[in-house]
């Protein structure tokens, strides 16, 4: 039971991370259409500004990934106002088009600078080693994990359900040809989404160095399991990719324990299954 | 002058066989690409289903050529005609699954469709070699005269006369009352109901010739390079196919062979030139190519020729 | 002597070129070897190694061997494409007119190229991939890495020896982890050893720590690991979260776990492992300190692994082919005289065995120490001259 609890615990850490990484996408994708391949790029910049600051600056972690999620989202902000602004009206394939080559070069660049073998950083203290609550062990990082994510996410539900930007955001998802008709901002909302979608994604990568790993492949590594959160838990909501990418991580780490046989299989069963029956996403009534 | 655009390509593939006889390994590689992205035009282009996990039938192509011949069969066309079978029978099968779903739902069971059979293959190693790949093809000669040798000439021809015959029959179905019908059904679905056609049915049937090119694809590589890996079964590789289809142009079948043809080219130049930092370049030409409008090659093309 | 070598290398071009311009290029003195690396995608620090080790090589010891100066055409197969690896051989060969074909970072590359060097008849130098079967399949194939169970089974040794009794293995499924798996068994079982539990974690985006919990609940006093090169990191990572050395579990494992690529980067949780295999670039000696200074002079920042060791020794293979035949572009004598050589390589003697094709070298036993400031894998126990089919 110990062991189920501490796996239990493992895939809850990880989909939080999951999590992070891609509510941005599934934002964008709600409310602009915009299909944004390149979402987990931010994620890698962010890793990288971390590790960077961390192992060259001597700069404290926390500080390091702070910076990393300002660097991701002023990268992001860059780049919406330059280069993804000319295609929100291009068909979704010719989006892919664009985001699959923006992963290209990003992680070509990353690669001319920081070179193509996985980056290691060395957790402060306070965050490495496990700790033991009633014989379940878990470690000190995967706690941290849970708590800090578990903050935003609660941020993020409350920011868009209580607030002034969340309601129009919603407004702006639900109905954009209407808001705009009744005077809301809609670019800014989404220059300004945009921007919070890759400080999120930045915050995940800088976060996930230490689990998911980092290298210049990352975007394409992941891209599927971001895929993956955004339809099943749907692009209207906050907490449907929220329990979509809990769903994703448990099932995974359980499946990967109980049986390792049929590896990854479990998941991608699941995901099929889930599609199936709420197509529309988790939380999402049907039309 | 039309009749001569249309024999553009052909004519341009058999002078390349002459022009080139030192690029062919390279040359094969286009056709089976090019067949590849012409499998996804029918699809994406025509039926306006667009999928993410079109290497499940490229894969499944490949692996079914591949064992075949490994297991002793190696006659190439009946292996062929098997795998193309198998691929259109797993298309069939899974089509009302990815009808059902719909939009981005149904995008996403492709790709769910297609991450199982790369794990099933990937454990089923006693059968499929697993992540080593498929060893000891065996691939016998075609038409029992024609070997596969060092410089590729067989292979290339054979790669070639089967994109031929392929991409002829292509242009008959989607000329054809039900290619018409599909245009009808991806241009308004419901309109397309209205007047009485059987939708899911059709998108179900374009599905299943869609998975039978794609098999045809993953079979030629199989047979071509007397291995089969799993690599085949990727995301990468269904992802890249949407790649070439995008960047030539959806919807007129030249654009995917455009497509494959540019996007190959152009990768096996910049790795050439620069094995470490390709990607780079790589991703400028994808990124300007997006950014210069619709319709790929084929839409900049007819832009600049209508000027 | 040199007019009847050129004669030879005339007949040889006319015997394999189709027109007239290959005989002009394969006269004109330069010899051309086709380097078939992961340089992008998840395997790229394999390629980025033995690259800047061949050229760390050549700047070293000069171009020109037997009368011939060589070309390095350097590929890309991006580590995860059989049939990428396979065509660039065969355009190798065809087009650019190699006479040797090198590198291959993965078994399944390296398998999928085997029969083009068949077929062309070209020298196939393995500068990395490891799996025991490879150099089978194919007459032309030679190899200057290690096998698994040349590494593995004098750990599974020293670990029956050294009062671990019990062991679960931890190997990542594909043919050189099953070989790993394999060898360390064996031996284990037959110095008395337990294995208790055998777990495969895939390839491709590998997730260690459901598996390390199973290998928690299994208890056993020792952990045998293989992972690629550069997955290392991970495995540790989770080994020291998890807390398995508290619990008593020892980990040991092939040298591959333990890259000096990123030894350094791994930390604490790395001190006092155990690993066996063939290069540290600790290594004391004056032909690895020459090498360790001309890898430097190639990439600064950058400390040379096994698969470095392993492109070092493949080209100086090649240029000592090219020297005993006074530069022929003949495969099969190209072969021959591979067949049997002994050299002092940066790791220590090795030997080509005349009948396996395979490197016959010394296995150390080393354990993870901190030096003026860094890690590194510090050699305690050498077993000497190792067969690469043990």
């Amino acid at each position: 039971m110990a062991a189920f609890f501490s796996v239990f615990l493992d895939g809850v850490a990880s989909g939080m991370l999951l999590f992070v990484l891609a509510v941005g996408l599934s934002v964008t994708l709600g409310l602009m259409n915009v299909v944004n391949l390149a979402h987990g790029a931010f994620g890698m910049v962010g890793g990288y500004v971390c590790v960077v600051l961390l192992n060259d600056a001597g700069v404290p972690f926390l500080l390091a990934v702070a910076a990393a999620v300002v660097a991701a989202a002023a990268l992001g902000w860059v780049l919406e106002r330059t280069l993804y602004v000319r295609i929100y009206r291009s068909d979704h394939l010719e989006q892919v088009l664009f985001s699959i080559g923006l992963v290209f070069i990003l992680g070509a660049v990353v690669d001319w600078f920081m070179g193509a073998r996985q980056q290691l950083i060395q957790l402060p203290e306070w965050l490495s080693g496990r700790v033991e609550f009633a014989g379940v062990g878990l470690g000190r990082y995967r706690i941290f994990l849970i708590l800090l994510c578990g903050a935003v996410v609660a941020a993020l539900h409350f920011g868009l359900v209580r607030t002034r930007f969340g309601a129009r955001l919603r407004a702006a998802v639900d109905d954009g040809v209407v808001a705009r008709a009744m005077g809301l901002p809609v670019p800014r909302i989404f220059t300004l989404t945009f921007t919070l979608g890759s400080a999120l994604a930045g915050l995940g990568g800088a976060l996930g160095v230490e689990v998911l790993g980092l290298d210049p492949t990352f975007p394409l590594k992941y891209m599927v399991y971001f895929l993956i959160v955004v339809a099943v838990g749907g692009t209207n909501t906050v907490m449907g990719p929220f329990l979509a990418a809990m769903l994703l991580g448990v099932v995974d780490v359980l499946g990967k324990y109980y049986v390792p046989q049929v590896g990854a299989f479990v998941i991608y069963t699941a995901m099929v299954v889930l599609l199936l029956l709420r197509p529309q996403g988790l939380l999402k009534k049907a039309a | 002058m039309r009749a001569l655009l249309h024999g553009l390509p052909w004519v341009a593939a058999v002078g390349a066989y002459f022009a080139f006889p030192e690029f062919l390994p390279l040359l094969s590689g286009i056709a089976i690409a090019a067949l590849f992205a012409l499998s996804l035009d029918i699809l994406v282009g025509y039926a306006g289903v667009v999928t993410l996990g079109h290497a499940a039938f490229f894969g499944l192509g490949a692996y079914t050529a591949g064992i075949l011949a490994q297991q002793g069969w190696g006659e190439p066309i009946s292996g062929l005609l098997l795998a193309m079978g198998a691929a259109a029978l797993l298309g069939a099968v899974t089509a009302p699954l990815v009808l059902r779903a719909g939009d981005l739902a149904g995008l996403m069971v492709t790709l769910g469709i297609s991450l199982m059979l790369y794990e099933a293959a990937n454990k089923a190693a006693f059968v499929t070699g697993g992540a080593d790949g498929l060893q000891g093809v065996e691939v016998w000669p075609v038409l029992g005269i024609w070997r596969f040798d060092l410089w590729g000439r067989t292979a290339y021809l054979y790669s070639l006369a089967v994109l031929f015959l392929l991409f002829l029959l292509a242009m008959l179905i989607v000329r054809s009352p039900f290619g018409l019908s599909l245009r009808g059904i991806r241009g308004n679905a419901r309109r397309a109901a209205a007047l009485g056609v059987p939708v899911k049915r059709r998108l179900a049937a374009a599905y299943a010739i869609a998975a039978a090119y794609a098999g045809a694809a993953g079979a030629l590589l199989a047979q071509t390079t007397q291995f089969a890996s799993l690599d085949a079964l990727s995301f990468q590789r269904s992802a890249e196919g949407l790649l070439m289809l995008v960047l030539g142009g959806l919807g007129s079948l030249y654009g995917a062979l455009l497509g494959a043809t540019a996007f190959t080219l152009a990768h096996h130049a910049l790795s050439e030139a620069s094995p470490q930092f390709w990607q780079f370049w790589f991703g400028v030409a994808l990124v300007v190519v997006a950014l210069a409008g619709r319709g790929g090659l084929v839409g900049l093309g007819r832009r600049l020729l209508r000027r | 002597m040199t007019h009847l070598t050129l004669t030879r290398r005339g007949l040889g071009a006319v015997a394999l070129a189709l027109g007239a311009p290959s005989v002009a290029r394969a006269q004109s003195g330069v010899f051309r070897i086709g380097l078939i690396l992961p340089m992008t995608g998840p395997f790229a620090s394999t390629g980025r190694q033995i690259e800047a080790a061949v050229r760390a090589y050549l700047r070293q010891h000069g171009e020109s061997f037997g009368g011939r100066r060589v070309e390095i055409l350097l590929r890309d197969d991006t580590g995860t494409q059989p049939d990428v690896t396979r065509r660039l051989a065969q355009e190798l060969v065809v087009r650019e007119r190699v006479k040797a074909l090198a590198g291959f970072g993965l078994t399944p590359l390296a398998l999928a190229a085997a029969p083009i060097a068949t077929e062309a008849k070209v020298p196939m130098v393995v500068m990395a991939a490891a799996t025991s079967i490879i150099p089978s399949r194919s007459p032309f194939i030679l190899r200057t890495s290690f096998t698994l169970p040349q590494a593995t089974k004098p750990m599974a040794q020293w670990a029956a020896r050294n009062g671990i009794r019990s062991a679960v293995t931890m190997v990542t499924d594909y043919a050189p982890g099953l070989d790993a798996e394999k060898a360390f068994k064996e031996q284990f079982t037959a110095d008395g050893g337990q294995v208790t539990a055998e777990l495969r974690t895939p390839l491709r985006n590998p997730d260690y720590a459901p598996f390390l919990q199973r290998v928690r609940d299994a208890a056993p006093q020792g952990l045998f690991i293989f992972v690629p090169s550069g997955e290392g990191a991970a495995v540790m990572k989770q080994f020291a979260e998890r807390g398995l050395a508290q619990a008593g579990v020892r980990p040991i494992g092939t040298g591959d776990v333990l890259d000096d690529d990123i030894l350094n980067d791994m930390g604490d949780p790395v001190l006092g492992m155990v690993t066996a295999h063939h290069y540290s670039a600790a290594h004391d000696s004056a032909e690895n300190r020459a090498f360790l200074e001309a890898f430097r002079g190639i990439a600064p920042n950058a400390r040379p692994n096994f698969m470095a060791a392993g492109g070092y020794d493949g080209v100086h293979l090649i240029a000592e082919m090219l020297k005993r035949t006074g530069g022929s572009d003949d495969g099969e004598k190209l072969v021959a005289a591979a067949k049997g050589l002994s050299w002092t390589s940066p790791r220590g003697p090795v030997t080509i065995e005349a009948d396996t094709r395979d490197i016959r070298q010394d296995m150390y036993i080393r354990r993870a120490e901190r030096r003026d400031g860094q890690i590194w894998n510090i050699e305690f126990d050498t077993i000497a001259q190792v067969r690469p089919n043990i």
